[in-house]
């Protein structure tokens, strides 16, 4: 087992994580935007609802069911041409945020979906009732009920990004788990390893905190 | 009998068929007009009738109650009103204006002319008291300086100007029902609608609410439609009740009369919930082992003078009498009530007794078992 050198290791790790927060900062920026908007495309499509429209929702509804069961890595490696033209590159935390985004974005979709179709009905007939047109209700009265738990959603996308850049670095994106899988896995630096986890931990519980204090604050005070 | 058939509208008449045929004019008076009014749901394939040719008229500023018990089709008659449910057939007219026929624009406006309350409250909970009632007048555009006035004497009246920044989640359910009445008066409707308002709330809650609608509908001149499967909440505000099974409305007419002589056994049950001056077969039985002389039921209502009719009367026909059950009570300010009353003396004595009495008040013959009767 090899002596741990803690003057190249502290560079290293930093490295790492600045790979990582690239990773899950840019890919759910990206998702978060674009799966909080096919989750409302297939929640206002859905029969009975808004813009009712079968082709839509029966088309974004099927990717979706398609992306989410594929393993990450799966993902990952049979998107690298599509990474390669859209990124420019198929290697490195930059390039690692397309196929995260998706999938993010596929998973963000289907949690915003469900809080939109969990907010109250009477809720939203009391909107149509007191004569408020339905894109207002949406825009209005929806959306903004579905705040709280949608900021939890968000919260759990995040903290699950985290786990796939571990997947994603060891198919060339970098970051922390990359540096757990050589050190650890391959080379048996058991330090190195559980420093990395550590630092992993501390991003996870950050998030967490932060999520869970958004979405009170937008729920006023638990319901 | 009494029946009511008060509007220009034609209506079914209490107790008979729902045969009339569809109304014409609706006059200037008329708040809401169910004209032949239809509703089917196709469940599964399969066809189901909620509404069958419900004729209905409610005149402007009165309350008119509807009750029934789950299933009948309240809610989807309440719902035509603003047009969350269409008919499948016949119209509904409010305020001169044919629900069905409106385009989106114009339905919208009337919908804020129609204010609604619901048994869940159904308020935002993303926002303040004093947001929820303030989203309506937004929504109409009102201007932000006459908006904070208006908000603030909604929540004076109903008595929660305390409560404007609360979330409703820290609200109780009354206190909820307050801040839903104020959001549906926001923009000052002709009109109330209430699905179960109260079905939630405990007695005393109840109570506030009703007395709060009841100011609603005299100081500001609200017409009120309420639906309710508690006939104690047509007793204590509504001017006229139609009663509804099966999607079909089986019986109307004012509050007193409906109470004072219920027609239809569905009626008849919904009374006996909240009233009962007559006793039930079990009880008539356990009365009759003890009083085997001849019952009678004497109806009482209001009267002009202070006859003691009924000592009157048994000390001329050398009859006693002893008052087994019954009761009487108030409703819309006038009073009615079934005495029964156990009359003893020689047979030919208390038969006039008992014509004498006939001549002052209704009077009937309790039946000594099911089927058989003195005359
Ligand atoms: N959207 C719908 N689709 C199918 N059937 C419906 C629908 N809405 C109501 N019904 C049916 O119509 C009938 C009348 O329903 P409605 O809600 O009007 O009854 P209600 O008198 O208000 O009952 P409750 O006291 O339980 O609220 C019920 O049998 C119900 O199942
Ligand atoms: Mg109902």
């Amino acid at each position: 087992m090899p002596e741990t050198d803690f003057s190249t290791l502290l560079p290293k790790i930093w490295n790492a994580l600045l790979e990582t927060l690239v990773m899950v900062t840019g890919a759910f920026i990206a998702a978060a935007v674009l799966g909080v908007l096919l989750g409302h495309v297939v929640y206002a499509t859905r029969a009975g609802n808004l813009l009712q429209n079968a082709t839509v929702f029966t088309v974004i509804n099927a990717v979706v069911n398609i992306v989410r069961p594929v393993p990450f890595i799966i993902v990952a490696v049979a998107l690298i041409p599509v990474t390669r033209i859209v990124m420019g590159s198929s290697i490195g935390p930059v390039a690692a945020i397309f196929p995260l985004a998706l999938v993010a974005s596929v998973a963000i979709a289907r949690i915003a979906e469900s809080n939109l179709v969990a907010v109250d009905p009477g809720v939203v007939e009391a909107g149509a009732a007191m004569g408020v047109r339905p894109w207002r209700v949406l825009f209005t009265i929806v959306i903004p009920e579905a705040l709280g738990p949608l900021a939890l959603g968000l919260t759990y996308i995040f903290v699950a990004l985290v786990d796939a850049t571990a997947v994603a670095g060891v198919i060339g994106g970098g970051g922390l788990g990359n540096l757990a899988m050589t050190y650890g896995y391959q080379r048996f630096d058991w330090v190195t390893m559980f420093i990395v986890i550590a630092v992993l931990i501390a991003i996870v519980q950050l998030a967490q905190f932060a999520g869970n204090r958004i979405a009170r604050l937008v729920m006023h005070e638990g319901r | 009998m009494t029946t009511a058939t008060a509007t220009a509208t034609a209506v079914p008449v209490r107790g008979a068929g729902v045969d009339a045929a569809p109304a014409r004019a609706t006059a200037q008076t008329t708040a809401i007009a169910f004209e032949d009014v239809s509703k089917t749901f196709a469940v599964d394939g399969r066809e189901f009738d909620a509404l069958k040719r419900v004729n209905l008229s409610v005149e402007r500023g009165e309350i008119f109650g509807i009750v029934g018990y789950s299933g009948a089709g309240k809610s989807t008659l309440l719902r035509t009103v603003n047009g969350l449910d269409r008919p499948t057939s016949g119209r509904v007219v409010v305020d001169g204006h044919d629900v069905g026929s409106l385009n989106p624009r114009d339905l919208s406006r009337l919908r804020q002319r129609i204010g609604m309350i619901f048994q869940q409250f159904n308020l935002l909970q993303s926002r303040t008291v004093y947001q929820n009632v303030a989203y309506p007048l937004k929504h109409a555009g009102v201007p932000k300086g006459e908006l904070l006035d208006r908000v603030e004497e909604l929540l004076d009246f109903v008595g929660l100007a305390d409560k404007a920044l609360q979330y409703p989640n820290r609200l109780s359910g009354g206190q909820k029902q307050r801040v839903g009445i104020a959001r549906a008066l926001a923009n000052r409707p002709d009109i109330l609608i209430s699905d179960e308002a109260t079905s939630a709330l405990d007695p005393q809650t109840t109570g506030e609410v009703l007395d709060l609608l009841q100011r609603v509908n005299r100081e500001y001149g609200v017409t009120i439609l309420l639906v309710t499967h508690e006939m104690d909440v047509v007793r204590r505000i509504a001017d006229r009740v139609a009663v509804m099974q099966r999607g079909e409305i089986v019986e109307h007419g004012t509050v007193y009369d409906v109470f004072a002589d219920p027609v239809h056994p569905t009626t008849r049950r919904f009374v006996s919930s909240v009233i009962s001056h007559e006793a039930a077969e079990s009880t008539l039985e356990r009365i009759r082992r003890v009083h085997d002389g001849r019952l009678v039921r004497i109806h009482v209502g209001d009267r002009g003078s202070n006859d003691p009719f009924l000592s009157r009367i048994a000390r001329t026909h050398r009859v006693d009498f002893n008052v087994v059950y019954g009761g009487v009570s108030e409703l819309q300010s006038r009073l009615f009530g079934t005495l029964t009353v156990e009359l003893l003396g020689a047979d030919a004595d208390v038969d006039a007794a008992v014509r004498e009495l006939a001549g002052i008040v209704e009077v009937t013959d309790v039946a000594i078992r099911e089927g058989a009767s003195i005359a």
